[in-house]
Order: structure tokens, then C-alpha cells, then sequence
């Protein structure tokens, strides 16, 4: 029996006179809503969505969350109100054991369905698209060869996870190690994050940048700090038992302090730096001891 | 009765003495045998290893190779114990091969090695159910923990344990959760069959998966393992014993779901009754079918994965450890190779469920059964090209991240149609909200929102913030908590009446379903916000701003708890003390199972019935004639 093939729409069975236009009723609450709700959520919530304009990493996020929240908005709420309206509409009375229509399908309207949807999807995965390689991976970690690099002058730092804690290198500040991390506001930054152990991920909240840390990989992740402030630092991937207390705050400082905290920096561990292997992207881990 | 009625095939049970029903192949042999196997493993390990494992830097009380032996003895020893040997042998001494597992009665068959498809499910419900509790306990403990900031309650190991049992056990006993109790169940009833295409394999899946289960369990006696289910690597490798009982749970659980999917595949394909066209096929079947396909191309990919990393952990090869040479991406390329056909594999008998029962309570047919389908089988080929969503940020193939993020929003498409299908059944129909109705329509909602918040998951700027933190949790407990197992519910509800011959309270069973329903959205919901503002997954330590939160969320995932308890009294008290009789056909439905007499006879049919609609045709008069009662008439109105 063909379920789908024939065109026989919902309105096309007449209802009881005086019954009212459902479809029309459903659409005009639908419509009403979404024009309401769709420019409210983009612009009152918006702007407060995570994780902020410390960065143009984090403010590109800002952005795309609020597109995508815009466009999930009318589709949540078509389906939301049809669920209301269909359930408090159409019921079956009480005592009563009636047979609803027997229809099987719509055509057009599963063609509608199918060239809109199709139409949603592509346009976010190209939005997504312009969005990470515009955005130089939209904060995200984009592994040792980054397809697209942001121009001009960059300070590579380096972010070296281990169980359970992360230093950082500066290469051109003769290769110091910190235990804490400070940057300078105003400048690209490329994160070199890479691991000696087992799979970290180095998640600076506030600048919006997320980049695993495995062992023998260079993850490259651009970030443009634009505000002074505190940002957190977490570990977003599980690596053994003290993973939750894995978190720390960074800085972000003007250029000036940040000239003369890692000058105080390179005096400090002078004679560390010395002992340090040479910088490298990658550190060959040690083998892995049980127990630790 | 006894337990564990043995060789009760020609004479009855009660003529022979407890002690003879209690020697031969049942759960009581099992068990020796399994409890012997595993320490004849543990004995060869040691004395292979010396008492140390090969793995060059492990503490001297661990030793993989003997655990992994122990459970691998143990479990052959508990297969031989209920009787799984005994075919095989047979026929290999050219001996006839015996059918008496079928030929049993009584109580005791629900105990051993049983090969009617019917005591299948209902062990499955059971076994399922059993383990569905133990991980929901872990989860109870874990929000007890997050109750406060920092660790109080338990310790970081103990915490981590809890997190990757909870994980763990959902995602491995749940793969079976519906395919296990209702597709065993109903699948051969509802395309005419009097039983699966290999019935001894589907035994063979349900023992294999307590089996598995019970070693999952066991991993507190050799101190947990601290990587969640995802089990990553070099972590992996660097975990204590525990780490092991993942690894054979886990390859048990492929195994069986590999043999679970092959084996609906075989019995739909060969096995339906005449007239019963492809496109005649109840959509639940449809939905088996497209989760089969899944378990069997993805399952090998697991246990081969979990192989490697049993010998990167016992004899010192290095797939996964960059200190020997390997890559810890290749455990997340074949882990996430599998893992993502694995939500789906969680996902989609849920969608049959849902479209299967609509029609019933909409008194109305399957609005665009052909869309419905192609929603699943695309839902279910597109699922092997995404997998790299979860590696967004690894900086692993960065360049072909466009590629997953678009293939990653193509699979809302086939998502979509089976939305279209759920709205175009409720249009002008005429519902009522009888608890499964109930459960459904909370599957619209909650996989609603689990969709819509994948949107923002694939899409990778987005992603960035949200990959790792408690927004993945709340998406994923939306899809799964929200879809499979209130689907999961629907279909207790609907089909465990003619399962058992009783019918639940439904007072109890309507609160059942608010108090899940309300706690479950006010313990995920918030978890949306957490995680967007910055709190990681899997952590035990968070900053004092999401307290509150935190706290509320745990007092809602008690409260959903308790729900639980809602629904495990009126099991107790409507299946074992009320025992009030199910119709035949409470629903009036007009599927097969529900046009065969409760209980439902051994054999299915009396003669094979044959087909000539879809069992959709609702919208008409309906029916209720003798003529379609007692099973073994023509289908169809």
C-alpha cells in the first residue's frame, strides 16, 4: 500500500460546520511568536551569551551563538506550538472511541519540509564555514599546520599540559617557563598547546579558546586578547583523578606590564631556563609510570 | 519452583528432588564454572607473567594479563555452565542436536540458557532494568558529590569511578534496552515468525551482556578506572586494574550487540510472513532494522579497538602511547568510529517506538511512513561520516572540520522527517493521553531540545566553548535520557501488558510520568547554562558561582530519582501483589502482537497469518471482531 504517494492533505477532510481553520489559527500563533521571540533573542539575549568580548575569538562565538539561537528559535517554536495546539485541539472526548482522518501523507508539504530544512542546514554548515576559516579556527585548536594564520607579528606562546597542572613557554623571550600565564592585550597570540603525558585540553574561558593538549602534537590555536581582565583556565579533557582542580586564572595585561612581568619572569628562572630542554613544538613523552 | 530447572525436558520438574533438578547445565553450573574459570585465568596469568605483567613499569600487585585471562575463563566457564556448549559439541560428535531449551515451563526457564524469543525479552527487561538501576545510582552518587565545590564526599578516585560506571554501564546495557526485551519480544510476533533466525545466538547475547555487566560491576574490587566511558588513551594505559573491566565489558557488550544486530537483520530479512511487504512492515521493525545495520558495522570496530588497547596494557605493544610511537588519535578516530553510530544505535529504536505507538493513540495511520523511513536508514548511513564532531578541537585533520560540520548538520535533515511524521500523525487526530501517549509526547519535547542543541555542538566556533563542558552533557542526556529512555518507558507501558498478562497502576504510572518528566527537564535544562558558562565536564572541584545551580540541579536529579522509585513500586505492587488481568488488546491497536492471545503462545500462530496492509489502517471504523482474536487470521482490516 503506498503510504506517502498519494496527495491527500490534512484539510482536505472536511471537519464538522462551524469546526475552525486549524491550520490558518496554528500559523498566524506560530508566525505571531517567532516575530516576537526570534529579534528579542537576538537582540536582548544575545549579547549576554557566553563567552563574552575578551577576545575576537570569544566575540566571534558571541556572535555565532547568537545566529544560531536566532535560528533555532522559530523551528523550537514551531514545533513547541504545534505540540500545544495539536494536543489541546484534537483529542479524543472522553468515553468516546473515534477514528481520526485517514490520511497518509502530503506530498508537497513533505517537499517543503525536505527543501527547507535542506536550505537551514546548508546555509549554517557555509555560515560555520566562513565563520572558522575567517575566524582562523574561531579559537578552537587547529592542529600543527593551521590552514589559514592571522597576518602580521604573532607572540607564540607555548602551553604545556601534565598531569594535573600547565606551565608556558615564551620562545622569544629566551624560552622561559612560567607557571602562569600572562598576555599582552592588543596582540595575536599563537598558542602552541602540546602535552607530556596523557590528553589535556587547554580551555581559556573568557578568551573563548579550546585546544586539546596531546602528547607529541602541536596544536596551534590563535587568539587576539582585547580586553584587561582575569580569564579561567580549565582542563576540558579527563586526565586522571585531580582533573577538576586542573584550573588556574591568566592574565591579560597591557603591554607594558606584560614587558616587564616577563622580564621579571626571565630573572626569576634564569637558571631554570638553563636546565629546560631546548624549546621544541613537541616534547617526546616519558614513558608512563602506573600509579602515579 | 526451583531456579534453576535443569533437564526437565520430557519428565516434569517436581517428580525429581531439588538436589538432581540442581546438577546440569542452569545458572547454579554457571556460576561454579565462572567463578572456577576466573581464577584458572588468574592461576595461567600469573604463572605466565611470573606474577608480574609484561607492561615493564607496573606496581607488582597489578597484573592485566591475569585479569584479563580471569575474565575472559570466567566467562567461557559461565557460558558452558548454562549449556551454550552443548549444540555445538553435539553436532560435532554427529549426535542430534537437542531442542529442549525451547520445551520448557515454569518459572525456571527465566534462570538458563533459553532460546524462546519470548523469555529472551522478558530476561532482557530484568537483566536491563537490573543494571538501568545500578548506573542511576552511580549518578545519584556523582550529583550527592557536586552538591558542594570542592570534594567532600567522595575521593577523586572514588568520584571518577562513579562517573565512568555511570557512563559506561548507560552506554553499553542501554544499546540493548529496547532492541534486547521488546525487538526479542515483538519483532518475530509482528512480521509472523514463530521465532528469530538464530535463536540460540539471541540467548547467547542476553548472557553475554550480565555477564559483561556483573564484570563492570566488579571493577571496584581492582580500583575503578578514571577515564569515563570514552576510555582515552595514554590514560587508559595508565590506569590501575579497573581499566581492565572496562575493556572486557565493553568487548563483551560489542560482541553482543554485533550478534544482536545480525541476527534481527537475518530474522527480518528472511523471516516475514507472507504478504508482509517491506513497505507493510510496522515501523518499529523498520526502526530494529536500521539499528541492526549500525550494531553489526559498528560493534567490530569497538572490540578491535579494545583489543589493542589490552595489549598496549598487557604485553607491551604501542598503538595508542606516543612514548612507543603511537597516537593517542587513533583511539579517538576508532573510539569515536564507533561512538558515533553508537548514540544512534541509542537513539533510533526510540524514534520506532515513538511512530509506532502515535497512530495507536491518534487513532489515525503512520503520516508518511515512506519519509519516516528513509529518516531512519539515513539517520543511520550518515551517522559513519561525523564521527569527527567529538575532535573538533583536538587539532586532529583540522582542515576536514567543514567536511563534519557540514555531514554533521546534513544528519538533522533525516532527523526532520521523523519530527514531520510525529506532527502530521497529530494533526486533527484524536489523542488520548494514556501513559505511554504521555511518554511520547515527552519524547517530542526532550529530543526536540537534544537537537536543537546539537545544532550549536556541530557548528565549530560554537563549539569551542561548549565542546567538553556540561552543555555536551545536558545535549547528550536530552537525546538519550530524554529520547531512548523515555521511549523506553512508552514502550514498557504499552507492551509489558501483553509481556506478562498484567496491567500497571495507572494513577501510579501518570505520576510516574510528570515527576520524570518535570525533574528531568529542571536537572538538564540548567546544565545548558552551566556549561555555557564554563564548568567542565567530569570535574569534582567547580568555582563557587555555580553553586546554587549545581545544588538545584542535584536536588532535581534526586527528585528524578525518585520517580524511579514511583515506578519501581508499581512494578512490585501491580506485576507481583495486584496481578490485575490485561485485555487482549487494552490498546486497540491493530499490530500483529496485539492480535494474539496474552500470554502469548509458545509457538506465536497457530498457522503463520498473512498479510495484506500495513498495520496502520486506522481512520476507519474499526473493527473489534472475533475473527482477529486468537492470532492465527489475516492481518489487516
Amino acid at each position: 500500500m503506498s503510504s506517502s504517494g498519494t496527495p491527500a492533505g490534512g484539510d482536505a477532510v472536511p471537519g464538522p460546520s462551524g469546526e475552525p481553520n486549524h491550520l490558518r489559527r496554528f500559523l498566524a500563533i506560530w508566525i505571531g511568536c517567532s516575530v516576537i521571540a526570534t529579534p528579542l533573542v537576538a537582540i536582548l539575549l544575545g549579547p549576554l551569551l557566553p563567552p563574552g568580548n575578551g577576545s575576537d575569538a570569544a566575540s566571534g562565538q558571541v556572535t555565532d551563538n547568537t545566529v544560531l539561537l536566532s535560528m533555532a528559535t522559530p523551528v523550537l517554536l514551531l514545533v513547541v506550538v504545534y505540540l500545544v495546539y495539536a494536543l489541546l485541539a484534537f483529542r479524543q472526548p472522553r468515553g468516546a472511541a473515534l477514528e481520526g482522518p485517514a490520511v497518509r501523507g502530503h506530498q508537497s508539504l513533505q517537499t517543503l519540509w525536505i527543501v527547507v530544512s535542506g536550505v537551514l542546514v546548508l546555509t549554517l554548515a557555509a555560515y560555520g564555514t566562513v565563520r572558522l576559516e575567517t575566524g582562523y579556527g574561531a579559537g578552537s585548536g587547529n592542529g600543527p599546520k593551521p590552514l589559514t594564520a592571522p597576518k602580521g607579528e604573532k607572540l607564540p606562546v607555548q602551553v604545556i599540559a601534565q598531569q594535573w597542572a600547565f606551565t608556558y613557554r615564551y620562545p622569544t623571550y629566551g624560552g622561559v617557563e612560567t607557571t602562569h600565564l600572562e598576555l599582552p592585550v592588543g596582540k595575536t597570540v599563537e598558542l602552541h598547546v602540546t602535552s607530556l603525558d596523557v590528553i589535556h585540553s587547554f580551555w581559556a574561558y573568557q578568551l573563548g579558546v579550546k585546544a586539546d593538549a596531546n602528547p607529541g602534537v602541536d596544536n596551534v590555536a590563535f587568539v587576539k586578547p582585547t580586553k584587561i581582565e582575569t580569564f579561567e583556565v580549565h582542563c576540558a579533557e579527563l586526565c586522571g583523578i585531580w582533573h577538576g582542580g586542573m584550573f588556574d586564572h591568566g592574565h591579560v595585561v597591557s603591554d607594558t606590564d606584560f614587558e616587564s612581568w616577563i622580564a621579571e619572569q626571565q630573572a626569576r628562572f634564569a637558571a631554570t631556563t638553563k636546565a629546560l630542554p631546548k624549546y621544541s613544538t613537541t616534547y617526546t613523552p616519558e614513558p608512563l609510570e602506573r600509579g602515579e | 519452583m526451583s531456579a534453576t530447572t535443569a533437564d526437565a525436558a520430557s519428565r516434569p520438574a517436581q517428580e525429581k528432588p531439588l538436589w538432581r533438578r540442581l546438577i546440569g547445565f542452569n545458572l547454579l553450573t554457571a556460576v561454579i564454572l565462572g567463578v572456577g574459570g576466573y581464577y584458572l585465568g588468574w592461576w595461567i596469568g600469573h604463572l605466565v607473567t611470573e606474577g608480574k605483567s609484561f607492561e615493564y613499569t607496573a606496581a607488582t600487585d597489578e597484573n592485566d594479563v591475569a585479569l584479563l585471562l580471569a575474565y575472559f575463563f570466567g566467562v567461557i566457564g559461565f557460558l558452558i555452565g548454562l549449556g551454550f556448549a552443548n549444540y555445538p559439541i553435539s553436532r560435532l560428535l554427529g549426535k542430534p542436536a537437542s531442542l529442549r531449551e525451547k520445551e520448557e515451563h515454569g518459572i525456571g526457564r527465566y534462570f538458563g540458557l533459553c532460546t524462546d524469543h519470548k523469555v529472551v525479552g522478558i530476561q532482557y527487561l530484568c537483566g536491563i532494568g537490573l543494571f538501568f538501576f545500578i548506573g542511576g545510582l552511580n549518578a545519584m552518587l556523582i550529583r550527592t558529590e557536586l552538591l558542594h565545590s570542592q570534594p567532600t564526599f567522595t575521593g577523586p578516585n572514588q568520584y571518577l569511578s562513579l562517573v565512568g560506571m555511570h557512563g559506561t554501564m548507560m552506554m553499553g546495557m542501554m544499546t540493548s534496552g529496547i532492541l534486547g526485551p521488546f525487538a526479542n519480544y515483538f519483532v518475530p510476533i509482528m512480521i509472523g515468525a514463530r521465532r528469530m533466525a538464530f535463536p540460540r545466538i539471541e540467548a547467547l547475547t542476553f548472557w553475554l551482556l550480565m555477564a559483561a555487566g556483573f564484570i563492570l560491576t566488579s571493577t571496584i574490587f581492582f580500583g575503578g578506572f578514571p577515564t569515563g566511558w570514552t576510555g582515552y588513551e595514554p590514560l587508559n594505559d595508565q590506569a590501575v586494574m579497573g581499566m581492565d573491566s572496562y575493556i572486557c565489558f565493553f568487548a563483551l557488550v560489542g560482541i553482543s550487540m554485533c550478534l544482536l544486530g545480525l541476527n534481527m537483520m537475518a530474522t527480518i530479512i528472511t523471516m516475514r510472513a507472507p504478504g508482509l511487504t517491506w513497505s507493510r512492515l510496522p515501523i518499529f521493525v523498520w526502526s530494529v532494522f536500521a539499528t541492526s545495520v549500525l550494531m553489526v558495522l559498528a560493534a567490530p570496530m569497538l572490540v578491535a579497538t579494545l583489543l589493542m588497547a589490552a595489549f598496549d596494557r598487557t604485553i607491551d605493544t604501542s598503538f595508542f602511547l606516543p612514548a612507543g610511537g603511537g597516537s593517542s588519535y587513533l583511539f579517538e578516530n576508532l573510539f569515536w568510529f564507533f561512538g558515533h553510530p553508537e548514540v544512534y544505535i541509542l537513539a533510533l529504536p526510540g524514534f520506532g517506538i515513538v511512530l509506532e505507538l502515535l497512530p495507536v493513540f491518534t487513532r489515525k495511520p503512520l503520516w508518511g511512513y515512506r519519509l519516516a523511513i528513509s529518516g531512519m536508514l539515513g539517520v543511520s548511513l550518515l551517522s559513519f561520516f561525523v564521527w569527527q564532531h567529538h575532535l573538533f578541537v583536538s587539532g586532529i585533520n583540522a582542515d576536514l572540520r567543514p567536511f563534519y560540520m557540514l555531514s554533521t548538520e546534513i544528519i538533522s535533515l533525516p532527523t526532520g522527517f521523523i519530527f514531520l511524521c510525529v506532527m502530521g500523525t497529530l494533526w486533527k487526530a484524536r489523542t488520548s493521553f494514556t501513559v505511554p501517549m504521555l511518554f511520547c509526547i515527552g519524547w517530542v519535547f526532550n529530543f526536540l531540545i537534544g537537537g536543537l542543541s546539537g545544532v550549536f555542538l556541530s557548528d565549530t566556533p560554537s563549539d569551542t566553548t561548549t565542546h567538553g563542558s556540561f552543555f555536551v552533557m545536558a545535549h547528550f542526556h536530552y537525546t538519550i535520557m530524554g529520547g531512548l529512555i523515555f521511549a523506553f518507558f512508552a514502550a514498557i507501558y504499552y507492551w509489558v501488558p501483553k509481556m506478562l498478562g498484567v496491567n500497571f497502576n495507572e494513577k501510579l504510572a501518570k505520576a510516574h510520568f510528570w515527576l520524570m518528566f518535570v525533574a528531568f527537564n529542571s536537572t538538564f535544562m540548567p546544565l545548558f547554562v552551566l556549561g555555557m558558562e564554563g564548568q567542565a565536564r567530569r570535574v569534582n572541584f567547580y568555582e563557587p558561582k555555580f553553586h546554587t545551580l549545581n545544588v538545584w540541579v542535584s536536588i532535581s536529579a534526586f527528585v528524578l530519582g525518585f520517580s524511579m522509585l514511583i515506578f519501581l513500586y508499581n512494578t512490585v505492587y501491580s506485576l507481583i501483589f495486584k496481578r490485575e488481568v490485561a485485555l487482549q488488546n487494552p490498546w486497540r491497536s491493530k499490530s500483529m502482537e496485539w492480535q494474539v492471545a496474552t500470554p502469548v503462545p509458545v509457538n506465536n500462530f497457530e498457522q503463520i497469518p498473512v498479510f495484506d496492509s500495513d498495520p496502520y489502517d486506522y481512520g476507519t471504523p474499526l473493527v473489534i471482531g472475533d475473527t482477529r482474536v486468537g492470532g492465527a487470521q489475516v492481518q489487516g482490516g
